[in-house]
This record gives C-alpha cells, sequence and structure tokens, in this order.
C-alpha cells in the first residue's frame, strides 16, 4: 500500500476493485466504515460477482473478468474529456507534458506500440524515450498541448475507451459506468480524495501489472497519490507476504528491492552501473542514485571481513540469474527434472500454485523435499494423494514440525508497511522447533561438512556470516543485522565522529559504499540505538489523520504514507487537503511538519517521486515490458474476440506451450471461470481447513453460477457439479445464486462461474482445489498465474 | 447496576460471521459439521453449540441484489416470556439488562424454548439414556458482562456493527442511525427503523433494520407471547401443581413433551 | 431446598418440568450479579497470523497452554476486532491435528514414520550438500562467471517473520540457489 489501513478512513470516495475487501481483509472494514460516517465517503465495488463487499457498497459495478483496463481506460477517457483531472498536480507531479520521442508509435488497429518482434514476443523499447535537452534533461511542455507530450498521447490513446466499446467490452451496462465514472472523478477537486484498493483480481492476469499501472495512471490524474485517503492500494493476503517480499525471497531481487546480480554483471562495479540510475535534473533526488551503499553494506552484513574492496566485496560469490526463475519456470524446470531437492517453508503450492495436476506431477520427480510445516499440506503428502501409488514416488520428504505464531518472536509487516513486534506467548508444542532454529541447525550442519570435507565453491558458504549460536538465534541480534551497523567510526564531512563503530546507525542515510557500514536490508532500519522500534506500542496518534507514527515502525524511515511531497502545492509546501494535511511545510520554523516528508528539501527545490530518476510520477510508464499505456487485450483463454484491436492477448507474456498445459478452445469451453478465496478460509487452506470452527462455516468446494446458466444446464442449488477445464476437473456443490448474472458482451451473452481454491484432499474439509482448472501462464511483467479468467464447462455430476 | 444494551447495525453488516466464531471461541463451543447447502450459511440453524448466526439471504428488489445477512441470537427481553415461565430460575432478568442464564439450575423443561416469540433457546441433551436436557442460549457473555468484559461478539465485529454499552447511549446511537439511514445519501433506506427499543419491555438487544423487520424474519407483534403466558401462567400452571398428586402421569407426559422437542431439532 | 430439589431431578432421571414444581420457589432466590470468567482474557501481544491488515491480538495463557485469543483492544488498526479466521486462532496451538515431530518418508513408502531432530538436520545437510555439488554452475557456455546451483529449489516465506525470511535469504544465495520463490508471486 501507498497508504495505510488507517489511512482508508480519510478518504472521500473509496473504489473496491480487483479485491473482495470485505470477505478478504474484514478488520479494514472500521476504515471504510470510518470514512462514510466522517466524511460521507461513496463506496464502489467493482467486481465479476456481487460480493460481501458489494452487498454494503454504494454503487456496485460489475464486470467481465479480465477487463480492468477496459473499464478503468474508460474512466481515463472520461475524465479527460470533462477536463475532470488535477490540472496543477498533473502539469508538475507526473510525466504529462514531458515530451515523448517522436518515433514512438502505437497502432490502435493492431494494438501495439512500436518495436513489436512477433518472433520473439517481445518488444523493442528503444522508442518508448523520452526527449531530452543538450544537458539530458527531459523536454516540458507544461501547456500539454504538444502533440508528442505524454498528455496528448494519452488522451489519444484512451479516446477508443468510449463508454459504448467498453461497456461492450466489460459488460458493465452503461448507465452504471457513467455512475461510478462520475462517483470517482469528482476527487480530482483539489482537497478531495479518492483510494483505489485492489488484490489479486487486478494482478492474476497475464497483464496484471498493467491493471495496476491504470489505475495508477488515473490516481494520478485525478492527484491522488501522496494524499491522505488516496492511494494505490495493494490489499495483501498474509500475515507477512510484504516483509517477505521486502526481505526479497524473490529470484529476481535481494533484500531491500537490490537487483540479483545477472550474468553480464561480471564484477560489481558493472553491476552497480547496470542497475544505478542517472538523472541530469537538477531538481530530480534521484534515490536509487545511493544503491552502490546499499548493495556494499550488504554484501559487508553477509561476508563480514572476507568482504573487501579487493575482492568486490565477495559480489562473485553471489549466484547470478540467466533468466527467469519464477514460480512457473520453477515448476516447469522441476517437471523436467532440472530441480532435484526442494525446500518449501509453510507454502502449499500442490493447492495454491496454478494448473495443480502438473505442479504435483512436478513434484514426483523431486530426489528430496523438505517441508517445514504445522500441518499436514497437500505438497507434503503429495506421494500419497488420491490416484498415484506410493511405490511409483521416489522422492524422500522429510516434514518438520515447524513452531506457531505464538511459540516465537519477532516482526511482521503488514500491508501499510508497518512492522510489528510478535512476543512469544508459550513454549513450542511437541517436538516443534521455531524456523530460526531450523534454520541455523541446517545451515551450521553443511557449514561443517564444507569446512571438515571441502566441496564445490565453499567461499561463499565459509565466508558467510553466521554466528548465531548453537540453539534459536536471538531475533533481536538478527534485527540489528537487518537494521545496519557502523563496523568503524563514521565521520561527517568535518571529520566528526557521527556513528561509532559496532553501533546501530540511525537510518539508511548514514549507510556507506566503502565497506565501513553493514546492512542486510537498507530498507528496514527499526533496531536503531533507541532498541528495537517494531515494539513500540503507543496508541496515541498526534497526527490528526491517523499516522500512530509511534506504533510499531514503518519503512521507509517511519514515513506512513509514501510520495506524500506530492500531497502539497509545489510551491507553497500548502496541503491541497488543508483538512487532512499528512505534511506542511512550516514557513517560519523552515521544516516540513507530520509525516516524515518524501525528502526534506525546501518546497519548490525537488520533485516528489524521489524513487524516480526524472523526480515525477510516470503516466508514461516505459519501464513495462509490455506497453507505456496499459491497453486492453482479453486473458489466454476467453470466450470472446478482443473488440479494440487485432491483437487478442496480451503479445509479450512468456506461452508455456508445454505438456499437461492445453489451452482451452471456446466452443467447448465456453463459459468462463475466476477463482478467489472466502474469509472463512486462508489461502491453500493448511491453516484453516484444520481448524473446526472454520471448517463449520465452509465446509466444501462451492461454484457459484447464475440462475440463469444454471437454468440452461438444469442445476439446482445443492447439487453436486463438476467444472472442467482442458486441464483438470473439479467437483463441488453449486451454489445458484442472483448475485452473479450473465453477461452481455458486444451482444452475446457469457456466463461466468466462480470458486474458492482453498480445498485439498487433506485436512477436515477436503475437496478439488480450483487450482487443479487454472493455467500455467503468466504475467508479461511478473508471471503472476492468470487466475482470475480461463475458461470452462459445467455440468451436472 | 447500570443498563446495558446491545445494538446490531444491519446496514453495516457484511456478513463474515467473526461473531459466530468469536461466540464459539469464548464460550467453548464445539464446531458442528456441517454441508454447503448452496448457501454460504452454515450452521443451518442455532443450535446447543450454536448461539449465534448469521442467516444468509438474497433478494432483488428494484433490479439490485440486496444480500442481507441477520444475526440470530437471544434478544434478551425485559418481559421475557422464558423468565415468566422457567420454573427454576434458571433464566432469570439480571439487574443490568440481560437474561442471564444458570445451567446448573435448568430441568429441561424447554418451556423458555416453547415460549420464545424469538424461537431462540435450543435444547441439549446431556444424558442420552434418559434424555435428560438442558436449555442453551446466548447470555450476552454474561461473565464478560458481569466483569467488565464485553461482549466478545460485539468486541470482535470488523464492521463496528454491533456495539455494547449503557442503554440510553445505544438507544440514542441506534435512533440517530436510522436517521441517518432514511436521510440516506446514495443508499438510502425510507423503511429503516429501530427494532426492539420498547417491545417486551425494551429488548437488551436491539436491530437497527435498513428495512422493514418482516424482511428479516421478525416477527412484528412478539408481544402476543406474553399473552399466552399469561394464560399458561394462570391454567396450566395450577393445573400442573394439581398434577404434582397424578405425579407419574405428569411425568411421562412432560418427558414426552420436551423429548419431541429434543428429537425435533436433532432432526432439523 | 435448592440441593434437594436438585437431586430429586437427578433421582429422577428423567428431564421433568414445573409442572412438578410452584415457581415461587425458584423465583425467591438471589440472583447472582456477577458469573466467574470462564477463562483468562489474553496479555500476551502477538499480531494475527492470517491477512496482511496486521491486526493485534491479545493471548490467554493459562498452565502454559493457550486459553484464548480476541483482538487487542488497544491496537490502533483493529481495535479489538478479529475476523472468524483470526477469531479461530485459539485452535491452533494444540490442535490434535498439528504436526508435532519430525516426520519422514523414506523412498516409495506408503507411510510417515517418526524421526529425530539429531537424525533428520544432518540427512538434509547432507542432501543440499550433494545435490549443490554435484549441480553446480561456475560459468556459462559463454564463458561468464555466474556461481549458481538450478537444482536445488526453495518456495516459502510469507507465513515467516522478517528476521526468518532473512536468515533464509541469506543462506539460500550463500549456497548459490536461483529458484527462490514464495506466494508474493502467485
Amino acid at each position: 500500500m501507498t497508504n495505510h489501513w488507517i489511512d482508508i478512513g480519510n478518504a472521500d470516495v473509496i473504489m473496491i476493485i480487483g479485491s473482495n475487501a470485505a470477505e478478504n481483509h474484514p478488520c479494514c472494514w472500521k476504515w471504510v466504515e470510518r470514512a462514510r460516517e466522517k466524511n460521507g465517503a461513496i463506496l464502489i465495488s467493482v467486481d465479476p460477482r456481487f460480493t460481501r463487499t458489494s452487498s454494503i457498497a454504494d454503487i456496485y459495478a460489475p464486470l467481465r473478468s479480465g477487463t480492468d483496463i477496459a473499464f478503468i481506460g474508460g474512466m481515463i477517457n472520461y475524465i479527460l474529456e470533462n477536463e475532470l483531472y488535477h490540472k496543477e498536480y498533473v502539469v508538475e507531479y507526473t510525466n504529462a507534458p514531458f515530451l515523448i520521442n517522436p518515433d514512438f508509435r502505437f497502432d490502435p488497429e493492431t494494438g501495439l506500440f512500436s518495436g513489436y518482434d512477433p518472433e520473439r514476443r517481445q518488444y523493442d523499447r528503444s522508442t518508448w524515450t523520452y526527449q531530452v535537452d543538450e544537458n539530458g534533461v527531459p523536454l516540458r511542455d507544461k501547456t500539454l498541448q504538444h502533440p508528442n507530450c505524454v498528455f496528448q498521447l494519452l488522451k489519444r490513446h484512451y479516446s477508443r475507451y468510449d463508454l459504448d466499446t467498453v461497456s461492450r467490452i466489460t459488460g458493465t451496462p452503461k448507465e452504471k459506468l457513467i455512475e461510478v465514472y462520475e462517483a470517482y472523478a469528482q476527487t480530482g477537486k483539489p482537497g478531495k480524495a479518492g483510494t483505489i484498493m485492489y488484490a489479486m483480481g487486478a494482478t492474476q492476469h497475464t497483464y496484471g501489472t498493467q491493471n495496476v499501472r491504470a489505475y495508477a495512471i488515473l490516481q494520478l490524474l485525478l492527484g491522488n497519490i501522496g494524499v491522505a485517503g488516496g492511494g494505490v492500494n495493494a490489499l495483501r493476503g498474509l500475515h507477512n507476504v510484504q516483509g517477505s517480499t521486502d526481505m526479497c525471497l524473490l529470484f529476481h531481487i535481494l533484500p531491500g528491492y537490490l537487483k540479483t546480480p545477472i550474468e553480464k554483471d561480471q564484477s560489481l562495479a558493472q553491476h552497480l552501473e547496470r542497475v544505478t540510475p542517472k538523472s541530469n535534473d537538477p531538481q530530480s533526488v534521484n534515490w536509487w542514485k545511493n544503491y552502490p551503499k546499499y548493495m556494499v553494506s550488504l554484501l559487508k552484513a553477509w561476508f563480514g571481513d572476507a568482504a573487501t574492496k579487493e575482492n568486490d566485496f565477495g559480489f562473485n560469490w553471489l549466484p547470478k540469474n540467466s533468466g527467469n526463475y519464477s514460480h512457473i519456470s520453477l515448476f516447469e524446470a522441476m517437471f523436467n527434472g532440472v530441480i532435484k531437492g526442494l525446500i518449501v517453508f509453510g507454502q502449499n503450492p500442490a493447492v495454491g500454485g496454478p494448473n495443480a495436476n502438473k505442479e504435483r506431477k512436478a513434484l514426483e520427480k523431486l530426489d528430496w523435499m523438505v517441508v517445514i510445516d504445522l500441518w499436514h499440506t497437500e505438497t507434503a503428502n503429495f506421494w500419497r494423494r488420491p490416484g498415484v501409488n506410493p511405490a511409483d514416488i521416489k522422492t524422500e520428504v522429510f516434514l518438520l514440525p515447524a513452531a506457531s505464531f505464538v511459540e516465537r518472536e519477532g516482526s511482521v509487516t503488514n500491508s501499510g508497511r508497518w512492522l510489528q513486534w510478535r512476543w512469544k506467548a508459550i513454549e513450542p508444542v511437541g517436538d516443534a522447533k521455531p524456523d530460526m532454529w531450523i534454520t541455523n541447525q541446517i545451515m551450521r550442519e553443511i557449514r561443517r561438512l564444507y569446512r571438515t570435507e571441502g566441496g564445490t565453491f565453499p567461499e561463499p558458504i565459509l565466508n558467510l556470516t553466521w554466528d548465531y549460536g548453537d540453539g534459536l538465534p536471538d531475533a533481536e541480534e538478527v534485527a540489528r543485522e537487518i537494521s545496519g551497523r557502523a563496523l568503524v567510526d563514521l565521520k561527517d564531512k568535518d571529520g566528526k565522529v557521527i556513528v561509532k563503530a559496532g553501533q546501530q546507525l540511525k537510518n539508511f542515510t548514514q549507510l556507506r559504499d566503502d565497506g565501513s557500514t553493514a546492512c542486510g536490508n537498507w530498507l528496514y532500519n527499526y533496531f536503531t540505538e533507541e532498541g528495537n522500534l517494531a515494539k513500540r506500542r503507543d496508541p496515541v496518534d498526534r497526527s490528526g489523520i491517523g499516522l500512530y507514527s509511534n506504533w510499531g515502525w514503518n519503512w521507509p524511515v517511519n514515513r506512513r504514507i509514501i510520495y506524500n511531497r506530492a500531497s502539497v502545492h509545489p510551491v507553497t509546501g500548502e496541503p491541497w487537503d488543508k483538512e487532512h494535511p499528512v505534511i506542511r511545510w512550516d514557513p517560519v520554523a523552515k521544516k516540513w511538519v507530520g509525516d516524515v516528508p518524501d525528502g526534506g528539501a525546501p518546497p519548490g527545490t525537488i520533485l516528489p517521486f524521489i524513487m524516480k530518476p526524472e523526480g515525477v510520477a510516470r503516466i508514461f510508464g516505459f519501464g513495462r515490458t509490455d506497453g507505456p499505456f496499459p491497453e486492453h487485450y482479453e486473458p489466454w483463454e476467453s470466450p470472446v474476440r478482443n473488440l479494440l484491436s487485432k491483437t487478442q492477448i496480451n503479445p509479450v507474456f512468456k506461452l508455456w506451450e508445454t505438456e499437461m498445459n492445453p489451452r482451452g478452445d471456446p466452443d467447448r469451453y465456453p463459459i468462463i471461470a475466476t477463482t478467489y478465496r472466502v474469509t472463512e478460509h486462508m489461502q491453500a487452506g493448511g491453516m484453516s481447513r484444520y481448524l473446526p470452527w472454520l471448517v463449520e462455516l465452509q465446509p466444501e468446494v462451492f461454484v457459484e453460477m447464475s440462475e440463469e446458466l444454471a437454468a440452461e444446464k438444469g442445476i439446482k442449488s445443492g447439487d453436486q457439479v463438476i467444472v472442467e477445464s482442458a486441464r483438470g476437473q473439479v467437483r463441488g456443490v453449486a451454489l445458484v445464486t442472483k448475485r452473479l448474472k450473465p453477461f452481455k458482451v458486444n451482444g452475446q451473452i457469457v456466463h461466468e462461474i466462480g470458486l474458492p481454491w482453498h480445498y485439498g484432499f487433506m485436512g477436515l474439509a477436503t475437496g478439488n482445489s480450483a487450482n487443479l482448472l487454472t493455467p500455467h501462464v503468466g504475467d508479461a511483467n511478473t508471471m503472476i498465474p492468470e487466475f482470475k479468467a480461463f475458461l470452462c464447462d459445467v455440468r451436472k455430476a | 447496576m447500570a443498563q446495558v444494551a446491545m445494538l446490531i447495525d444491519l446496514s453495516k453488516c457484511m456478513g463474515c460471521r467473526a461473531c459466530q466464531v468469536a461466540c464459539k471461541e469464548w464460550n467453548d463451543l464445539e464446531a458442528e459439521t456441517t454441508k454447503n447447502r448452496g448457501t454460504y450459511e452454515n450452521p443451518p440453524d442455532l443450535s446447543p453449540n450454536t448461539w449465534t448466526r448469521i442467516r444468509f439471504q438474497e433478494d432483488v428488489e428494484n433490479g439490485e441484489v440486496r444480500w442481507r445477512f441477520f444475526k440470530e441470537q437471544c434478544l434478551h427481553c425485559t418481559n421475557a416470556p422464558c423468565v415468566a415461565v422457567c420454573p427454576t430460575g434458571a433464566l432469570k432478568n439480571h439487574a443490568m439488562g440481560f437474561v442471564s442464564y444458570e445451567e446448573e439450575l435448568c430441568n429441561g423443561c424447554a418451556y423458555c424454548a416453547n415460549f420464545c416469540p424469538f424461537g431462540i433457546p435450543r435444547m441439549k441433551v446431556v444424558n442420552r439414556l434418559t434424555g435428560e436436557a438442558k436449555a442453551t442460549k446466548c447470555t450476552l457473555c454474561q461473565d464478560r458482562v458481569t466483569n467488565g468484559y464485553i461482549p466478545v461478539c460485539a468486541k470482535t465485529c470488523p464492521a463496528d456493527a454491533i456495539s455494547f454499552g449503557d442503554r440510553e447511549t445505544i438507544l440514542a446511537k441506534g435512533r440517530k442511525r436510522v436517521e441517518k439511514l432514511r436521510a440516506g445519501g446514495s443508499r438510502r433506506f425510507p423503511d429503516a427503523n429501530l427494532y426492539g427499543a420498547d417491545v417486551l419491555g425494551g429488548l437488551g438487544v436491539m436491530y437497527v433494520l435498513p428495512e422493514k423487520p418482516e424482511k428479516y424474519g421478525l416477527p412484528t407483534n412478539p408481544e402476543s407471547a406474553l399473552t399466552v403466558v399469561s394464560a399458561w401462567k394462570e391454567i396450566i400452571q395450577p393445573l400442573g401443581q394439581l398434577a404434582l398428586g397424578v405425579g407419574v402421569v405428569s411425568i411421562a407426559l412432560n418427558w414426552v413433551v420436551t423429548r419431541r422437542r429434543v428429537t425435533e431439532e436433532q432432526e432439523a | 431446598m435448592e440441593l434437594s430439589r436438585r437431586n430429586f431431578l437427578k433421582l429422577s432421571g428423567v428431564a421433568t418440568g414445573s409442572l412438578l414444581l410452584p415457581t415461587t420457589t425458584a423465583q425467591a432466590r438471589e440472583e447472582p450479579s456477577t458469573f466467574p470468567l470462564r477463562k483468562r482474557v489474553g496479555e500476551v501481544p502477538t499480531i494475527c497470523t492470517y491477512c496482511a491488515v496486521g491486526c493485534g491480538a491479545i493471548v490467554g495463557v493459562q498452565d502454559g497452554k493457550v486459553v484464548s485469543i480476541e483482538g487487542d483492544p488497544d491496537h490502533p488498526i483493529n481495535r479489538g476486532s478479529l475476523c472468524s479466521k483470526g477469531m479461530a486462532m485459539a485452535q491452533i496451538p494444540h490442535n490434535p491435528q498439528r504436526v508435532t515431530k519430525v516426520l519422514y518418508r523414506a523412498p516409495g513408502s506408503a507411510q510417515w514414520e517418526e524421526k529425530s531432530w539429531d537424525w533428520a538436520i544432518p540427512r538434509i545437510a547432507r542432501l543440499i550438500k550433494k545435490t549443490r555439488d554435484e549441480n553446480w554452475i561456475s560459468k556459462t557456455p559463454a564463458g561468464n562467471v555466474v556461481n549458481r546451483t538450478e537444482a536445488i529449489a526453495f518456495l516459502g516465506g510469507s507465513q515467516n517473520t522478517n528476521e526468518e525470511c532473512y536468515l533464509w535469504v541469506k543462506a539460500l544465495r550463500a549456497l548459490g540457489l536461483v529458484y527462490i520463490e514464495h506466494q508474493a508471486r502467485i
């Protein structure tokens, strides 16, 4: 989230799209209600199904799964046509006035941007660039009139997204589109705030990144980024999925979103040169210019004294990527026998992974697998799943008992980037052990083996700083390592010692690239000389807008609302919204008051989006693989043709035309299916399908369908039905409901059904995972699977 | 002791059922074995192990879908028919404004269940051989409330749809909310009403209803139960005392009545 | 009187009713003003183990066991609330279905067997080392140094604390893993 949970209470309009927040994040509802009570906020729910969120919304707009770009593109067009955008914000804080390379093109007929190579399914992005002056500073036309400025390109691009066209694509009635557009566009007035709450409904598409980009563009046009009650807010699903992402248990990044080295980076210098952005604009802070400090400090934290300037601080001890190793690639590689061993920590891909039949089959190819969990998950028990003979499966499997959340301590990060400490309440039950104990024991033993026996390339293992004792590592000791410390006395320009050797740093501004500081994650400076800031529990809000700045600790630098310099006027530093000021320039004291500002320089001296080299937010987003503006395409499997262009599917995402991953033919599978979660279950079910109180509430797989489809198929509510896709079958109870309605898409009736994916063959509530149906295809930028729109057929069992 | 009350604002309820689980958690009630019946709703009825539950109901009005959630539980009447008919004092009107319940005093007569205008108490068989039973119902978390904690369902409600506190404050809150819903913004409810302020001497649990009580299956005239109770007290009970002399016949009769109720519930 | 009446009911062996009893007797009994709390209300603060709202909860512990978990009333986000999953958390720690022993399934076997940590840790470390050593890629065919193994993969982290995630990522990168992913991707 750019903002945070309590801040939802500051909104004037709340649009929940691609999320069923009442269902999946119920406790944020306090703040939705607060906004309605206090500000008279309007709540909009946009969803293919009328959900629990829709049930208490002011406006409900149905849309066919996978048509968010059309829906939001239509709103962008509506806002531009009616001049409802926040002009000053758009001119000063976005790249709308920037001039784009005259060779850049978009062809409305093909739906392709310039530089497309159909053979490689890739864009050459060399024309997606700014025009720059002789100093390398981008050229701007602040009147927004230049035909090649981003604003005009945007206007041209979305002029095709008129109400009739959008309604024909999305299936949303035209009057509903107008109702939503009118309500939400009100927030373009300075001083008004609209928030977008989204989740996997937005991201789990082959153009999921572009769905979110569409939200971001909308929010930028309306001046809703950086302000209280605004933002693009990803509602994340697991209690520490934000923290695990920040720590970068992901193939492409290292802690704090540093880049995993790639094959090209043969030296630290080459790596730093490739990834450190440059800016010639004197007003651009370009924060990532500090990248070398963070990378070198990470290497010092990991390799200690062995990391020296002479050996590039051990840079070549880090593995280098030569491609994409994300979830789908990982299981494809496993299926192909590349991966021999798998360690699974509290995850259950046999239920949660796309095309679960294939992923379960892939597990059979492993020599060994270590699962650390509280429960008998389907992944741990894949070798005795229905329909297989355990004798045929040669995988050696370990299931290690993990300590539960009340049996260990440590910090977790919520969706609003708040780090909060979790105290230990009881000793681990039985032989269960805290995860850090397990990691420590395994690593100590591996190090002992390499020390005593030698082995392949032992340097990174033996040079690793791994001194956590022989039992359970102290979580606060690890927190100190993550937060960063001085290795020698750190001096300022005048030679005065600012941090003594061995002391914790105040924050990342004290990090250096010469090896004098060590820091495990530059964004996480929660353990300072003041102590463990994640433990703070001051329940008093002094901000007036619910920042609660002394409760826990927020990354970065305890900033509760990021991009907050965009919440004030560029010259005066006065907040757009005087009732809900995030920060305000005090001209007498000559300092910012309120939240920690995004850059402390006086107003008018720096640009607000400090993480971007151009200093402003990107309406024209040239960093994405599939286009600088979101363009509507159809899902990989869709029953209708793309009404906007000749390109049916996102032209860039990787097609896995592999074994066990067939694509469904719309003639055979004419019904759209979508998957989701229910409030009573958790993800792949390990944490809920063993709890009797939750099983009581949602005991079985169900399939939601409209009365119209049920009548067509002769199905009654409560009947057993079978849903079949090109990849698998799921049995469930028909839940025939008025809450789902067929969509009218370009005059054609299109049915959509939905089913939860929580179930599996273990636990107290068993059943088929909806992921037996889903495909191995993913987003062009992130590779997140397309769980939210695929094709199926349904019949009475 | 100050009078307390609970307000359930159904214009805010989103059917998340945190209250249902909270009730089980605090009161150590076992989960039931259920199946999906083509609805999110579960368990299908109140039971000795389910003292509160959310009923789910779908409807289409003026072309717009409505998904109504109704929290079913003991409403803690001031003139509570169950208290009036309870022969053992297991059910009482507590000074704080709720109907307290002491299971050890219950003799399993099931009159509370038969006379409740809202159909709330359920009988729990404690001895399968003899058919001995005990009444069960929401106690408004009497142990929490009398020790300064609020009922667990009110505490846990993520939507702030359940509030609890001083009766006068709660009443004022309910009335204000109804006015707001009637005046409405984009979401206007002209039929919004506060249910339970006056009926049966005032309910300890009141509802803000966006629509008419019938839409939620609430009786429009729960007072009629009192007439029956009164008749029962004046005629049947003296007869019963007379029957003391008859002895065994009455016991048998009573057993049959109670047993039948218990069986009906189990079958349901 | 009270005691004898209840004894009578017990002895009579049926769920009998007021047909037999004068109601006045029951109503004469003094009403209790307080009822004893069934169990301890939580004291140890924790953070809910489900979604990323990050609700505070308080854990009630009696005799080393969790007896209750409810919302933390001091927590600025949830202010005492928890959803249905959050309210069910008390069923996690002492759940009879929970895995509390090291379990091992030998290749081709149809069942789990209980093992000790002392047995499992060296065995796992040995497998990791063997797989890594046998499947090491120090250079690509083009001659670029890459120092990695593609033969071991890791999944997980979103159920872990930041400190746990950090230790894993540090260990895994030192081991040369590139197939590192978790729920955030999917």
